[in-house]
């Protein structure tokens, strides 16, 4: 096998079961009381990494270019209290202008 | 708050679904210029489906890594996919190949849309804004693959701006008091703190050791 499908299959099978392991062993079951108060603040933990990595993140470095712009703009829109299709757009078109011009 | 359906989710990732498309364009289009055909980035997408970890592993074999270092890379990146499951298992019900199948459809994106808040997911949401975007990543990068030299770079339309602003309009109605804003500002931390030194995806998985502050009482 090439070292392209080596690749694909490894890091597909690994990535299936990776997923998969918590749905399939602990599926359609209330989790345990103290893994449940862990698992509350989850989405916060790991959002709060996204954001930030998505902003400033660039391979394995950190960078201040255009996206802090239009994550900046997202923002505001965020707390004019946006749809999140606007504040998604409004990041988006704002970035890009920011490329465009700067 | 009435019942999330399905069509909810897929209409709630939609403009996602186009940066998404982009980005499936982008990977199709490198992953064949480092020597990968037409054929295995598609079916990479199609059973990987995990954007940052198939950048990582393409880039790792075309800047001439190994095998080994190429998947784990990629591999690193979905270790949040861990516990991400375990968050999601109480409400994926069926039978064990359902929730497999269920299972795969979890991305960052799909699992943001469907958390309501102190824990609890939408299925019908995860499912309905993951199957958009497996098609949307799979399509995108099927028209990379096969016919995408020449389309422009995602970033020069400020797609890349799409996934921080999608996180932060869905991580502030789940800062509900203290412990949820510590938990965001120490995975944020971490992140940041780690990007420069650490592997790719260590710095994320890392940050999301910061919901074991809900040990504390």
């Amino acid at each position: 096998m090439s070292q392209t499908w080596l690749v694909v299959t490894l890091v597909g099978a690994g990535t299936v079961a990776i997923k998969a392991i918590g749905p399939v062993l602990l599926g359609g079951r209330p989790l345990p009381e103290s893994l449940s108060r862990v698992i509350e603040l989850l989405a916060p933990a790991l959002l709060g990494a996204l954001v930030a990595w998505q902003t400033f993140g660039n391979g394995e470095a950190l960078a201040i270019d255009e996206r802090v712009i239009g994550v900046a703009v997202a923002a505001v829109a965020i707390w004019r209290k946006a749809p999140l299709l606007v504040v998604v757009i409004v990041a988006t078109v704002t970035t890009a202008l920011a490329r465009a011009i700067l | 708050m009435a019942e999330r359906t399905f069509r909810d989710g897929a209409r709630a990732v939609g403009p996602l679904a186009v940066a998404v498309a982009g980005f499936g364009i982008s990977f199709g289009v490198i992953a064949r210029a480092v020597g990968f055909g037409w054929l295995a980035p598609i079916v990479m997408s199609a059973t990987t489906f995990a954007g940052s970890a198939q950048f990582a592993s393409v880039s790792v074999l075309g800047d001439g890594g190994t095998v080994a270092a190429a998947v784990a890379a990629a591999l690193l990146l979905n270790a949040r996919y861990a516990p991400i499951g375990i968050s999601v298992a109480p409400y994926l019900t069926g039978s064990l190949w359902s929730r497999f199948v269920h299972a795969q459809l979890v991305v960052d994106e799909s699992w943001a849309i469907a958390a309501e808040g102190e824990g609890r997911f939408s299925r019908s949401m995860l499912l309905g804004a993951g199957v958009v975007l497996y098609v949307s990543w799979v399509a995108g990068t099927t028209v990379g693959a096969i016919v995408g030299q020449g389309i422009g770079d995602p970033a020069a339309f400020g797609l890349d701006a799409a996934f921080a602003a999608l996180f932060l309009g869905l991580l502030v109605p789940l800062l509900r008091d203290r412990r949820h804003v510590a938990a965001a500002a120490l995975g944020a931390g971490i992140a940041l703190a780690l990007t420069p030194i650490a592997p790719a995806g260590v710095p994320i998985i890392a940050a999301s050791a910061a919901c074991l502050l809900g040990l504390k009482r």
